[in-house]
């Protein structure tokens, strides 16, 4: 039996390493051109951890060591904000078992306000935020709908897609990009596109195996 | 002393930094760099920064000084994962990390408190080039 955790990691590290090269290319216009690359270069060591959990380790432990891999491997500020994210999560998951619709909420909000708690930034600053944050909202929403978690991720989705068009019509003032200033308008943050790659990843994982969530 | 970290993106940064610093220090003064990733790319690594703010503190605490934005984050994430008592005696500065570093240097060097550092390496913030 494979982990289902583990799984679900090594498929958003699957799809960093297929956006890599887009995620690179974004943050040339507005930064220093290595956000796929510390995406990658932190999710290609986060498989290797992984690898050596045992098969039925639980959901914290695969959090602790996605957070505690991306901290000390990526290199950007996508590290630590990404790390605090999972550790934040991981404290959530401690002792459970399952991930049941308000697990998943509590686990979601504690990532986000793990990166909003480290890079001190606020929705509207151009950053990953601008994506998670709408995300979180959207996802919140609709496991207060009663809808199944499948179909919230559906929805969180879509509101960080629509967060990412946001982000081309605003100046960056946290991160590097600010030092462009005005210069970074028209573009997308590459932040907020791997977040919304890290949750199109989750999505597509949990509709191929239905029935099961991560 | 104060023991003093200084963490940049480029390692070669950090230890021109800790060459110029230690020429104003006293014999004994721990100056640890942190710059770079662990294979001496260009970024920073959290667990490196950690390792130095131990192997700075003599006991009398440790400032840090950065560079860009992204040094902060992975300072202030690396603080998370020190031993609580040696986090409490530890502070970041908010200065310019070359002239902050050469500032707090000098304070720590004649012996000076954590806040007394961490003020002298603040103020350095001020100095002026012309
Ligand atoms: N203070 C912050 N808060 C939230 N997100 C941030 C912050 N600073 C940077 N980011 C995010 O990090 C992304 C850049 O990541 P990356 O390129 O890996 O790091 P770096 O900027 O250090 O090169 C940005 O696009 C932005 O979304
Ligand atoms: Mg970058």
């Amino acid at each position: 039996m494979t982990n289902v955790y583990v799984a679900a990691i090594e498929a958003i590290g699957e799809a960093m390493i297929r956006n890599k090269e887009y995620l690179t290319d974004l943050d040339a216009a507005i930064g220093d051109a290595d956000h796929g690359i510390n995406m990658v270069r932190g999710f290609e060591a986060v498989r290797g951890k992984l690898g050596a959990l045992p098969p039925e380790a639980d959901l914290a432990t695969v959090l602790k060591t996605v957070a505690m891999t991306l901290i000390s491997t990526v290199g950007g500020a996508s590290g630590p904000l990404y790390g605090t994210a999972f550790l934040r999560a991981a404290a959530v998951a401690q002792g459970k078992s399952a991930v049941d619709g308000a697990t998943a909420v509590s686990l979601f909000m504690a990532a986000v306000n793990g990166i909003k708690e480290r890079g001190k930034a606020t929705r509207g600053e151009k950053t990953m935020l601008d994506a998670l944050e709408p995300a979180y909202e959207a996802f919140a929403a609709g496991v207060g709908d009663n809808k199944p978690l499948p179909d919230c991720l559906e929805l969180a989705c879509a509101a960080a897609e629509r967060g990412i068009e946001y982000t081309k019509t605003i100046v960056a003032t946290k991160g590097r990009a600010s030092y462009l200033g005005e210069r970074s308008l028209g573009h997308q943050d590459p932040g907020a596109t791997s977040s919304y790659i890290l949750l199109k990843a989750l999505n597509d994982f949990c509709r191929r195996r239905p029935a099961e969530e991560a | 002393m104060v023991g003093i970290v200084i963490v940049t993106h480029s390692p070669k940064t950090a230890e021109g930094i800790c060459e110029m610093a230690v020429q104003m220090a006293r014999p004994g003064q721990k100056i640890i760099p942190a710059g770079g990733t662990a294979d001496r790319r260009i970024g920073t690594d959290a667990a490196k920064i950690g390792e130095a703010i131990a192997a700075a503190d003599e006991g009398d605490g440790v400032v840090v000084m950065v560079d860009l934005g992204s040094a902060v984050l992975s300072a202030e994430t690396a603080l998370e994962f020190v031993d609580p008592e040696l986090r409490a005696r530890t502070a970041i500065a908010d200065a310019p990390v070359v002239e902050g570093a050469i500032s707090a240097v000098v304070q720590a060097s004649l012996g000076g408190s954590l806040n007394e550092v961490l003020t002298t390496a603040e103020s350095a913030r001020n100095l002026r080039k012309k």
